[in-house]
């Protein structure tokens, strides 16, 4: 199983790779969550993990961005890098890494102020003080998510009042703002009605464009319209276990294992 | 719950009139409870206005602010300086405790490590349960001749200030940690993962999404402050007059009443009991407001 792994990870080092692991294991006290988990983000693409609840998909996603430094009785091993730089490192500034690393939840989480301080805060926080500057960049990352239109006359108004699915896109944009790198998302349509989870998935599509996305999500549907790589987790001896990884095309046309196969055509899972 | 568990399994009448309806039972018994509280607290209301009315049918409110002074023996029953007493302690302790008791349940939340903040919670709590005449004592025994040391006479407002202090500052910590702990996890776990800090987060997230709990924290201790009474006479040295420092003897509007009810007679206890009503109509205040602000300005209720 390993074999395939490193083969696919080969084919993918091809391209540019952004970010990458390296046997990422997760434990939580004496549970283990994920094992042995290796895959590459490329530049310019979107990474599908797909595979049944509870076999450790979304705690991979917190791995990469350290938000698994905020859970107590967690512990991480393997290795992550972006580019050049060891995120594993505990000297590492976890902000910088954050910045460069979005992340979006699967329930939107915008916070409670109104629309504008939503930006306003966290780039205040990272150094961008000027109003006009800050105005800017509102403006453009609205309307990367197509929110511009719906929003630009209530940005003094609650990000609460907004419905889900504008809440969710203003959760990307917020992350757009900081202009990070890589995308991490959560099941990021799953909380939302279908037609919001459609103008999302659309969005995601074109984040392609500037960014690394890494998507995680239930809907393998999905997964096949947007994904150009797929990952399958599955829960073997009771611990998450990324059983196939590669071009999505490959994964969905021409499974390599049993279960994946079974998986993808409804058999499994 | 036997009885609920054999109500849910078993919902068909048939099964229902072969055994007793402890259901039955069990609500009608919390119906009478809650009519007796409810009645309790009608009553007291009741009886303070029965109580008052004497006083103020015959000479109305205007004696209790144009008097020259309390001294009901010569009828006499000017209230500002206890008003002025109960109003300067009252804030002084507020404005104290409340920073004091926010940052606590901050490094509660925050800062500290699991065990320690539950150890320093249960410490708090303690604090809360301590009967009011202990800190009275102690306040009597201590604080006193040390603010005697600083500037006589030692019994005064600032002793009051102090031991009042002590006194709300549990409820205060408790109720703004319980209002940060109902902040949703995905506000942390969203600024966290935008790279934002611990305190950026607490002043920008945090403290607008407990805002609404953090009022009604405080608008429920200054219930309480008000209606201190042991300690406080403890401690103030109970001479009627409006206070022009802060090292000057006070006496509560409920002090007061604990100090003068035992021989009062006719107006003079009939102007007690308007005391009484007016603390009531305050605190009843205090908890509208508190209500009011918990349904409307509350971000989070809103959402869900």
């Amino acid at each position: 199983m390993t074999v395939t792994n490193l083969d696919n990870l080969q084919a993918t080092t091809q391209e540019s790779v952004l970010m990458r692991t390296e046997q990422l294991s997760l434990s939580y006290g004496k549970k283990i969550a994920f094992e042995d988990v290796s895959i590459a983000i490329n530049q310019s693409k979107i990474t599908a993990l797909v595979g049944p609840s509870g076999c450790g998909k979304s705690s991979f996603l917190s791995c990469l961005n350290r938000l698994t430094d905020l859970i107590d009785n967690c512990r991480v091993t393997g290795r992550i890098f972006l580019e050049k730089w060891d995120v594993m490192n505990r000297q590492i500034d976890t902000i910088a890494l954050r910045r460069r690393v979005g992340h979006i939840f699967q329930k939107p989480n915008p916070f409670p102020l109104d629309l504008w301080k939503n930006f306003a805060f966290p780039l205040k926080e990272h150094g961008v003080k000027n109003r006009q500057e800050i105005d800017l960049i509102v403006e453009r990352v609205l309307k990367d998510v197509g929110l511009w239109h719906e929003v630009k006359d209530r940005l003094k108004d609650s990000a609460l009042a907004l419905s889900g699915g504008q809440q969710q896109r203003l959760c990307i944009a917020r992350a757009l703002a900081l202009e990070p790198e890589v995308l991490l998302m959560d099941e990021p349509c799953s909380a939302l009605d279908p037609i919001s989870s459609g103008v999302v998935e659309d969005l995601i599509a074109s984040l392609r464009q500037k960014y690394a996305v890494l998507v995680v999500t239930h809907n393998l549907a999905q997964a096949k319209r947007i994904a150009d790589y797929v990952g399958v987790f599955w829960v073997r001896d009771n611990r998450g276990k990324l059983i196939e990884f590669g071009e999505a095309k490959q994964v969905f046309e021409s499974p390599q294992h049993d279960l994946t196969a079974a998986y993808i055509s409804g058999h499994r899972g | 719950m036997t009885w609920l568990k054999d109500k849910i399994s078993s919902p068909s009448k048939l099964n229902k009139s072969s055994q007793f309806d402890w259901d039955w039972v069990l609500v009608w018994v919390l119906r009478i409870m809650a009519a007796i509280t409810g009645a309790i607290v009608l009553l007291i209301v009741i009886f303070l206005i029965l109580e008052s009315l004497p006083f103020l049918q015959v000479k109305g409110i205007g004696p209790f602010f144009t008097d020259q002074r309390w001294n009901p023996t010569e009828g006499l029953y000017n209230f500002t300086p206890m008003l002025w007493g109960t109003l300067l302690a009252t804030m002084g302790s507020v404005v104290v405790a409340t920073p004091l008791g926010i940052i606590s349940a901050l490094f509660c939340q925050y800062y500290a490590p699991v065990a320690i903040g539950n150890l320093y919670r249960r410490l708090i709590e303690l604090l809360a349960g301590i009967p009011s005449v202990v800190y009275g004592f102690w306040g009597l025994v201590v604080l006193v001749p040390l603010i005697n040391r600083l500037h006589p006479p030692g019994a005064s407002l600032l002793a009051g200030i102090i031991i009042l202090t002590i006194m709300i500052l549990p409820t205060i910590a408790l109720v703004a940690d319980a209002s940060f702990g109902k902040v949703p996890q995905e506000y942390l776990l969203g600024a966290t993962s935008l790279g934002l800090s611990k305190w950026g987060t607490i002043c920008n997230v945090v403290f607008p999404a407990a805002k609404s709990g953090l009022f009604t924290g405080v608008i429920l201790t200054v219930g309480r402050a008000i209606g201190e009474t042991m300690a406080v006479l403890m401690v103030c040295g109970n001479v009627v007059e409006t206070p022009s420092s802060i090292f000057d003897p006070i006496r509560t509007l409920t002090a007061n009443i604990a100090l003068e009810m035992a021989y009062a007679l006719g107006n003079h206890r009939s102007a007690l009991f308007v005391s009484g009503l007016a603390l009531m109509a305050i605190i009843v205040l205090l908890a509208v407001a508190a209500e009011v602000i918990t349904v409307t300005s509350s971000p989070v209720t809103k959402n869900s």
